[in-house]
């Protein structure tokens, strides 16, 4: 390995410790939400310093790095996909903290715990997990052929969402004093449904860099509110 | 307009170029890149037949501008060159004066009056970007000029003659940053009006003059494409390694 390459390495190395760091805020984050832990819930936000860091150094690293070696072709790709990844982590760890911190707020006081299992919060969150773990394991084998498999898991969650709307509407409807609670369980809710679209910006990110093609944008709407793929994948 | 049709050269038995074809569209900037011995200067020298006195040499193929072949028995190699300007990796100014140096193609060429000789000296060292420069001191020796101005001095010299195609050598590897960057500035403004081929073995200089670049490697053309494609996402392994370093 050259001084060049060894470089990349090193950038590619800390985007993994951010991902591993995110990885386990999310993991963290259900734990807390489910069960109503409120010492987790604070440890989650406390760590969310060290997510926002990764993400400067990251940044000021990939820039460094363009500054330095004029990067070309499959380097380049890697470099503008880095920088693009690591945002997007810190915004998936911005979703952790928040729902930590809905959990702090609440003094973990959750909701019904029928509710819960109705709106199927637990197979939301570990949808979600899954797809950034895959989205890892894509980056580091360099491999996009379980892209199709992670945008599928995109669909899921889409679905658990528009489901979990309905579940919501009919238990405000029996239960009107519940309301404030459930608005905030709804925003909960919001912020998972963005972390499966923030994964599938990391999937079209690896691709960019790996196959050199451009997914952004080549979805579109199905009517109940999914989305589908222009592409095969 | 440019073509190259199926070229093979040979220095004695040395199998320099292999099959290359190309097509150099007017008013584009083709950028030719490669490690060195590659054969992109030999391809470039074709196409004025700079290679033409080199002993032992031979080409199959054919080498066409503006759709007629150069090496056909009937063409004369000095009036090709006077359509195929040529710069090279050196300034190379005459021991002459600044405007002697422009007007030197002209006169040999016995073209036009004192009057036309002097107009077409001032609108080629503008065109190259040096009147501004160089206007108040016209006859002082071109030797006086740095090596940046002496190098735009050659691009006057070789477009005082009304070339439609502009071929360059290296034109700014012995070049500071500043005056590589006002060659770089010059190449995008002429080519405006003319044809130009470039050998460069700075990668980045290929992907800020070209718009087109042609990757060679032991005599062949590995890749040649758009160069916002080669320098993003290459098609051919042997181009990603060697742009991105990784060659050898």
């Amino acid at each position: 390995m050259n001084h060049t390459e060894a470089e990349l390495q090193r950038l590619k190395d800390e985007v993994s410790q951010m991902w591993k760091l995110v990885l386990s805020q999310l993991e963290k984050a259900k734990q807390a939400f489910l069960s109503g832990d409120v010492e987790q819930a604070q440890e989650v936000a406390g760590r969310e310093k060290r997510v926002d860091a990764y993400e400067l150094r990251i940044d000021s690293d990939c820039e460094n790095y363009i500054a330095l070696y004029s990067p070309v072709a499959v380097d380049l790709r890697l470099v503008l996909s880095l920088i693009k990844i690591s945002i997007t982590l810190e915004r998936i760890g911005d979703f952790a903290e928040s729902i930590a911190r809905h959990v702090v707020d609440e003094n973990g006081r959750t909701m019904d715990a029928l509710l819960l299992d109705d709106l199927q919060l637990e197979k939301m969150f570990d949808t979600l997990i899954n797809m950034l773990s895959d989205c890892f394991v894509a980056l580091e084998s360099e491999n996009t052929k379980i892209s199709g498999r992670i945008i599928s898991k995109d669909y899921e969650v889409d679905k658990l969402y528009y489901s979990s709307l309905d579940v919501l509407t009919a238990y405000l409807q029996d239960n009107p004093s519940s309301i404030r609670s459930g608005l905030r369980t709804m925003l909960i809710i919001r912020k998972l449904e963005r972390i499966g679209d923030h994964c599938r910006n990391i999937v079209e990110e690896i691709v960019f860099y790996v196959d050199a093609k451009v997914l952004k944008h080549g979805w579109k709407k199905k009517p109940e509110g999914t989305i589908i793929s222009h592409s095969n994948s | 307009m440019i073509e190259a049709k199926s070229i093979n050269f040979y220095y004695g038995s040395f199998h320099a170029l292999k099959s290359i074809s190309m097509v150099m569209q007017p008013n584009t900037v083709t950028a030719f890149i490669g490690p060195s011995g590659c054969g992109k200067s030999t391809f470039l020298r074709l196409f004025n037949r700079m290679n033409d006195l080199i002993d032992g040499i031979r080409l199959t193929g054919e080498c066409l501008v503006d759709g007629e072949n150069i090496y056909h028995k009937a063409v004369r190699v000095d009036e090709l060159r006077k359509k195929v300007g040529m710069v090279f990796q050196k300034p190379n100014p005459f021991p002459k004066s600044i405007f002697e140096n422009v007007a030197y193609g002209l006169r040999v060429n016995d073209v036009g009056s004192k009057a036309f000789i002097a107009r077409r000296v001032e609108e080629s060292l503008r065109a190259a970007a040096l009147w501004e420069e160089v206007k108040d001191k016209l006859k002082k020796s071109a030797f006086e000029l740095s090596g940046g101005q002496q190098q735009r001095l050659c691009i006057a010299r070789a477009l005082a003659v009304l070339p439609s195609i502009l071929l360059m050598d290296e034109p700014a590897s012995a070049l500071d940053p500043i005056s590589t960057s006002k060659i770089e500035e010059l190449i995008h403004t002429l080519k405006q009006q003319y044809t130009i081929a470039i050998v460069t073995h700075n990668m980045q200089q290929a992907a800020r003059v070209s718009d087109k670049t042609g990757f060679f490697m032991l005599g062949e053309l590995v890749e040649f494409s758009d160069t916002k494609k080669m320098f993003l996402s290459p098609e051919k392994e042997q181009t990603q390694n060697y742009i991105t370093g990784r060659f050898g």
